[in-house]
């Protein structure tokens, strides 16, 4: 039994397989092509090819994609759909989209805001406006096929979004598609609605990769293969989930590598850094697992608030051009000659200097002509390379959770340029397979279930309330297709809430195992 | 008098959020009460308090409550008209504009939203200059004002005017209310006549909000000197530290959000250390062991790289921040004022110096 693991990413379309002891049997990068299909179908008759693996014999297929970001960004393929918000009389006075741009506002064809929600202790804020909510939907049926519903404190009790969702279905039909925000973000209503909007929109897109991926792998006798997609926040989901939640593939790139480093290296707890062509990213790994960003992330200039992985990017790439200033000082990027490098950098007998050819003028590793680099001075290598240690240092520490030194480990196919020590760093490990690590992130993912609520520890203990908190994040779990004996609670928070009445917390628990075979 | 309109909201968002001294909350949701009403509602009139005729019935309008509430809640908009029709009868006579009590987070821009869906006007004033943690922290209180009759209401529409003997009562009378009420509530109180506006009030508190967010907007533009420096040119600000956070410790007592964050030297500060307490706004801080800044002063925590303000609850390991020094509005400084903020109010056990003063240690 084997694993293919496929990341699409902006130059490459890389592929790994993985043996049922996860061990990398094969790695593969093929170029990304205008079609991503063309790259993945490549990219899979490549590895099928250089493995000789039976296509039959692969059991699990893992797709990372970063076809939402692409479609948000670029404004591209989103469907026309409503939104409604249960909420009145509170949050009238910021109807949805207050701060959106025109360009993407206009994917909204109708919105309302109807009475119903809760209190933050889970009180009804106001009875849920049944007949509001009927009218509403008959008057956007036929004109849209999906529908985004958020709801006043719905992370604290959705009741007011699951009934808005079935009336919804009852008039509109059954192939309606339903996006509850309480299902994809977390606290602050706009952010969590701003995401379920987005998801709403990419119902067409969702539908799109999915069943291109699935008869990507059906063409090439990848039959026996249950299908995942990658999410950001370093678990799988099934295709079905991604079809109702693609928002949730945005950021996986950076997650998979994350992982998959992790994964190579055998370290639970590492400070990630992905060196790619044009920038780094660097991501740190807390028990297996990405370290979520605490802000507010902004996707095609909506800010959303569901779970990311906390990374820092930074304009340093295998790529980056190289300057000596009149001063004689040096600068590295952060501008990048990209996927042009093999035109552009000295090495291969371009004309611009590249933190690449200042890696091989120092003789760090050996690619393209060396001899074209020989003219850089001893002085001027040894300075532009102390600038892009620098850079790399600076992030680092930015990054890390204590001010203790941190294992490090390098991944991604610009690493080369990092020099083999970095101040901070308490060993920097460059794993086998590093240029794929993405691929085997995606690979290697587990399934996940979290659980978020508020709860008063006078009313429940603290002990008991956690208790069953777990519990019902280990059954999330499972039902996303965790084995119920492989699964681990992998973060347990609770942050105590001023102004709440009594000994109110918020209490957010992660659990995640491995898939079912 | 002039108008507000969506670029000066965005500009006085940032500069309050500044001169909230790390408190206030996330300015985010208060931004958009703002830019909704004024996009539904129309534009903004501010008048300078001297426009406003002494015998005007003048009303700070603000929000209390938890900022979590308020991120899934925000406003319903029907609260301003309670809060207008409640005063304008207990006074028998009609608002003639509103005011916000304090700078940063929601409540700088709670005013413009109640302005634009009202039609009334705006003073150009607070009664802070900045933020404070508690109800009776305010100019108001040196002039020997009263922060009731307090008017409270809800997003569902439940209003109370509250009466009280002492403000202290006002505090916590409104916090059980605003408990019941599901956690946040809209409220008017310190109601005064032109008067007193004049006399007490912090004036030009919002023009100079705008001017310090615009300022921060341009420094990735200066063409002179470094953005830091203009950054300090901008603020009038006095220079304190510039550190990578290295700890942050937090407490929650009451209602009120205590810690420590602790700064390790970067740039000219390399090698030296520092700290800052706050309590919802900063405190105080310590640079080398010696005091460099105390309330009531600013001490503002701003990003390196955006000049963004951190607040409080923003504060985390690994971020770089510049510490500047503000000197607080005047009438803070007078020994009434420092009774109500000064450092020892906040169990800070040292005497008030002026930041111009307190700062020279940083560079002795």
């Amino acid at each position: 039994m084997y694993k293919l693991g496929i990341d699409v990413g902006g130059t490459n379309t890389d592929a790994v397989l993985i043996d049922k002891d996860l061990k990398v049997v094969a790695e593969i990068k093929n170029p990304t092509s205008g079609d991503i299909y063309d790259g993945i179908v490549g990219a899979i008759k490549n590895i099928l090819a250089v493995s000789g693996v039976n296509p039959s014999e692969i059991k699990q297929a893992m797709l990372g994609t970063t076809q939402c970001t692409n479609a948000i960004v670029e404004r591209k393929e989103l469907e026309p759909i409503a939104v409604m918000r249960i909420g009145a009389p509170a949050t009238l006075g910021i109807p949805p989209m207050t701060d959106w741009m025109d360009d993407i506002k206009k994917i909204v064809v109708a919105e309302t805001i109807i009475c119903g929600g809760f209190e933050c202790d889970g009180k009804e804020l106001w009875p849920f406006d049944e007949d509001a909510a009927r009218a509403f939907f008959a008057g956007v049926k036929g004109k849209v096929r999906s529908v985004a519903i958020s709801s006043v404190f719905s992370t604290v009790r959705n009741d007011h979004e699951l009934i808005a969702a079935e009336l919804c279905r009852e008039i509109m039909g059954n192939d309606v598609h339903i996006t509850i925000s309480s299902e994809i973000g977390s606290m602050g209503l706009i952010e969590r609605e701003n995401a379920a909007i987005l998801n709403a929109a990419l119902y067409r897109v969702a539908e799109r990769f999915t069943d291109g991926f699935a008869r990507s792998l059906a063409e090439l006798g990848v039959t026996n293969a249950s299908i995942y997609l990658s999410q950001n926040d370093g678990t799988l989901m099934t295709m079905e989930y991604a079809r109702r939640y693609p928002i949730l593939t945005i950021a996986c790139g950076p997650t998979n590598s994350i992982r998959g480093a992790s994964y190579l290296t055998n370290l639970p707890n590492a400070l990630v850094i992905d060196v790619g062509g044009t920038t780094t990213d660097l991501g740190v790994i807390q028990n297996g697992f990405p370290r979520e960003s605490s802000v507010a992330v902004t996707i095609g200039g909506v800010r959303t608030n569901f779970r990311m992985p906390d990374v820092l990017t930074i304009g340093l790439g295998g790529g980056s051009i190289v300057r000596v200033r009149d001063d004689g000082s040096i600068t590295v990027g952060p501008d990048s000659v990209g996927y042009r490098i093999t035109e552009k950098a000295l090495i291969f007998g371009g004309d611009t200097m590249t933190a690449t050819d200042i890696a091989v003028r120092l003789g760090m590793f050996e690619l393209g002509d060396r001899s074209k680099v020989i003219s850089i001075s001893d002085n001027t290598a040894e300075v532009a390379m102390n600038a892009i240690r620098r850079l790399a240092e600076d992030a680092l520490d930015a990054m890390k959770v204590s001010n203790s030194d941190v294992d490090v480990i390098l991944v991604g196919g610009g690493s080369i340029i990092l020099p083999e020590k970095l101040s901070g760093a308490a060993s920097v490990i460059k794993p086998d397979h590093f240029g794929t690590a993405n691929a085997i992130g995606s690979a290697i993912s587990k399934v996940s279930g979290t659980y978020e609520k508020l709860i008063d520890y006078d009313k429940t203990p603290r002990d008991e309330a956690l208790a069953q908190a777990k519990s019902e994040a280990i059954d999330m779990a499972v039902e996303a297709g965790a084995k119920r004996e492989t699964v681990e609670i992998i973060e347990v928070e609770d942050m105590p809430l001023s102004y709440f009445a009594g000994n109110t917390n918020r209490v957010k628990i992660k659990a995640a195992g491995d898939l079912t075979n | 008098m002039r108008k507000i309109g969506l670029n000066e909201i965005e500009d006085i968002a940032l500069g309050a959020a500044l001169l909230g001294a790390g408190g206030g909350g996330d300015p985010y949701v208060g931004k958009l009460v703002a830019i909704g009403a004024v996009r539904e509602c129309g534009e903004v009139t501010m008048l300078d308090p001297e426009e406003v005729p002494d015998d005007a019935l003048i009303v700070p309008i603000a929000m209390m409550g938890a900022p979590t509430v308020l991120s899934e809640k925000a406003i319903g908009g029907s609260e301003y008209k309670t809060l207008f029709e409640m005063i304008s009868r207990f006074y028998g006579k009609e608002i003639y504009a509103f005011m916000p009590i304090e700078a940063g987070g929601v409540n700088s821009m709670l005013p413009i939203a109640a302005c634009a869906r009202l039609g009334k006007p705006m003073v150009d004033a607070d009664g802070m200059g900045r933020a404070f943690p508690e109800l009776q922290m305010v100019t108001f209180t040196i002039g020997g004002m009263r922060a009731t009759p307090m008017a409270l209401t809800d997003e569902k529409g439940n209003s109370v005017i509250f009466d009280t003997i002492t403000n202290k009562w006002t505090e916590e009378l409104a916090r059980s209310v605003t408990m019941s009420c599901g956690g946040s509530v809209s409220v008017c109180l310190y109601c005064m006549n032109g008067k007193q506006l004049k006399e007490y009030a912090v004036k030009n508190i919002i023009t100079r909000s705008e001017q310090l967010g615009k300022a921060i907007r341009d420094l990735k533009n200066c063409t002179e000197g470094t953005p830091e420096e203009a950054f300090y040119k901008a603020t009038d600000g006095y220079k304190l530290f510039k550190g990578k956070i290295s700890d942050v410790l937090r407490e929650t007592r009451g209602a009120f959000n205590f810690g420590k964050v602790m700064l390790e030297g970067l740039g000219e500060f390399k090698g030296r250390s520092a700290f800052v307490e706050f309590q919802n706004e900063n405190l105080i801080a310590v640079v080398d062991g010696k005091i460099a800044c105390t309330v009531p002063d600013l001490i503002c925590l701003v990003d390196t790289e955006t000049f963004t303000p951190v607040t409080t609850d923003a504060m985390k390991y690994g971020k770089r921040v510049y510490v500047v020094g503000l000197k607080c509005f005047e009438m803070w400084r007078c020994e009434k004022g420092l009774e109500l903020v000064g450092p020892r109010y906040f169990g800070v056990d040292t005497d008030y110096i002026p930041v111009e003063e307190r700062s020279k240690v940083v560079f002795e």
